[in-house]
């Protein structure tokens, strides 16, 4: 049995290209970069090229880019470390309530700390509205932490027009861009983002790996105290084999964006279609046209999300659900409910997360079989039997 | 994260479907929190000797009914009351600690479903308790 990968947005394979790159630099080119002999002189500079890379990725300047453990650090970071070095001027922060957890979670542990939180609501396509960013804003807000694109429904935020309007007002602009680099152009000078959080593992780069953009004259408190690398801010070796993969891996999926988003999008609105054909009683999330290029998020009515999964798991299929099941929550995504989704069909929720390695024999195959698996999961199902009762 | 057991009679389930006119039915749990059960019993003398069930919920709450099913057909309304959660957990081998609520699920299903017959014939059976939920709207509201 073919396997069928379709977890993109949880995480993606390292490409062989980048794991080429890393791998010297666990065997021969082991050096500390900090230390003066020429094998750490050598590592010296590989991390300056990475970081160049990466800068050129996103606009910026080298020295507004600090390598991370990933997402989350970088996220925890920027508002735990903004919060602090501008807690004089205002203890208030704005961000929205579909955030990914590594910001909501942060947000919440500042909230005991005496912060507080403004958690914009969103349309039902996802978007928050500019107008209720403007009203929230409060002499005392310090930092506006929007994502750029939501990992379960994929829809992309109006990012230019929120860093317009916290430049006009003087707030700092963070946002966790965690699924949209690589994947999207992105600018940060254009779109105004101060801070702004990427991961590696989400662009075919390895996992451990991420990066916080501060912008130039930003300040900002550590969040790992120690050694003096990344220029004072954030201490510890450098995990230089996954900078390096990382930097790879960014400047590949930037090269390659074009073409690579023109087949993934054809897939992807081939996939949205034959199931919109095939099954009754399906809803698309998200957003119809601002959304990322590989996010496919479905609810299908009358069925469970994790029983879903398991069934499309023994067909092979990877995919993910937007409800929180499996990890032991009982409560259904965050997300969907905010878009407005009820309990049970935000229950019934899939995500299929697009790479540029899926083929159309894939989603044939996924045309195959999941309109299979969601009438047997129908058909056993209380809800469906109620559904068909009433309408006769 | 589920076993064999499990794995099975979520992708074979037994007495998977309805029983028309049943001597009982009953549904418990709620959409809020993904899992709804039902089961549809036939008895004839005391004794149970059909059972069909529905389940809207994760692969453990199918399983569960299924499991539940076979441990109660054909047994005396006495002998199924002693069929607890625990029971079911044991015949699939283990449920992940999440899960479990699933098989108190699955028990509440057969009390209802039970507690629907003794209703419908006017009897009293000895040691069911009257079901604790059903679907409805009031528990959205309660929260």
């Amino acid at each position: 049995m073919n396997k069928i990968y379709l977890d993109h947005a949880a995480t993606t394979p390292t490409r062989s290209e980048v794991v080429d790159v890393m791998l010297p630099y666990f065997t021969q080119q082991f050096g500390n970069p900090s230390s003066i002999y020429e094998v750490a002189r050598i590592n010296r500079k590989a991390l300056d090229e990475a970081r160049t890379t990466v800068a050129q990725a996103l606009g910026a300047t080298s020295e507004e880019v600090f390598f991370t453990s990933g997402g989350t650090e970088s996220d925890n970071w920027a508002i735990k470390g903004i919060a602090e070095a501008y807690e004089k001027k205002g203890k208030h922060i704005i961000t929205s309530n579909i955030e990914h957890h590594a910001v909501l979670h942060t947000c919440q542990y500042l909230e005991k700390k005496g912060y507080e939180v403004t958690y914009l609501p969103v349309d039902e396509y996802g978007q928050i509205s500019i107008e209720d960013l403007k009203n929230a804003i409060r002499k005392d807000t310090i930092l506006i932490s929007i994502m750029y694109a939501n990992n379960e429904i994929g829809t992309i935020q109006p990012i230019e027009a929120i860093g317009q309007v916290a430049k006009e007002h003087n707030i700092i602009f963070h946002t966790d861009a965690v699924q949209a680099v690589g994947h999207i152009p992105i600018d940060v000078k254009k779109m105004n983002i101060d801070l702004l959080s990427l991961s590696g593992h989400k662009l075919f780069g390895p996992k451990g790996i991420g990066v916080l953009y501060i912008r130039k004259g930003i300040k900002i408190r550590s969040l790992l105290h120690g050694g003096a690398q990344e220029r004072n801010r954030r201490a510890g070796t450098e995990n230089v084999p996954a900078i390096v993969g990382l930097a790879k891996a960014l400047e590949l999926s930037i090269e390659e964006m074009e073409t690579s988003n023109k087949k993934i999008i054809q897939l992807r609105d081939y996939l949205i279609q034959g199931v919109q054909e095939k099954i009754p009683y399906v809803r698309l999330n998200g957003h119809p046209t601002e959304r990322l290029p590989g996010n496919i998020n479905f609810s299908f009515q009358f069925i469970e999300g994790e029983s879903l999964l398991i069934a499309l798991d023994m067909h092979g299929i990877f995919a993910s659900s937007g409800s929180a099941c499996t990890s032991g929550s009982l409560d259904p995504s965050h997300v969907l409910l905010a878009i407005g989704l009820p309990h049970e069909i935000a229950h019934g929720s899939l995500r299929l997360t697009l790479g540029s390695e899926n083929t159309k024999e894939e989603m044939d195959e996924v045309l195959e079989v999941l309109p299979q698996v969601v009438q047997r999961l129908r058909d056993m199902s209380p809800l469906y039997e109620d559904f068909l009762h009433s309408q006769r | 994260m589920y076993t064999k057991k499990v794995m099975d009679h979520f992708m074979n389930p037994r007495n998977m479907g309805e029983i028309e006119e049943a001597s009982g039915v009953g549904t418990v749990g709620n959409a809020k929190c993904g899992d709804i059960m039902r089961m549809y019993l036939q008895v004839e003398d005391d004794i149970i000797t059909d059972v069909k069930f529905k389940t809207f919920g994760c692969g453990a709450a199918i399983a569960t009914s299924s499991i539940a099913t076979e441990l109660v057909k054909g047994k005396t309304i006495e002998e199924a009351l002693k069929v607890t959660n625990k029971a079911v957990v044991e015949a699939l081998d283990g449920l992940p600690p999440v899960k479990v609520h699933c098989s108190l699920l699955a028990e509440e299903a057969l009390h209802a479903a039970l507690w629907d017959y003794a209703q419908k014939n006017h009897i009293k059976i000895e040691g069911l308790e009257p079901p604790k939920k059903d679907i409805n709207e009031e528990e959205e509201i309660k929260e």
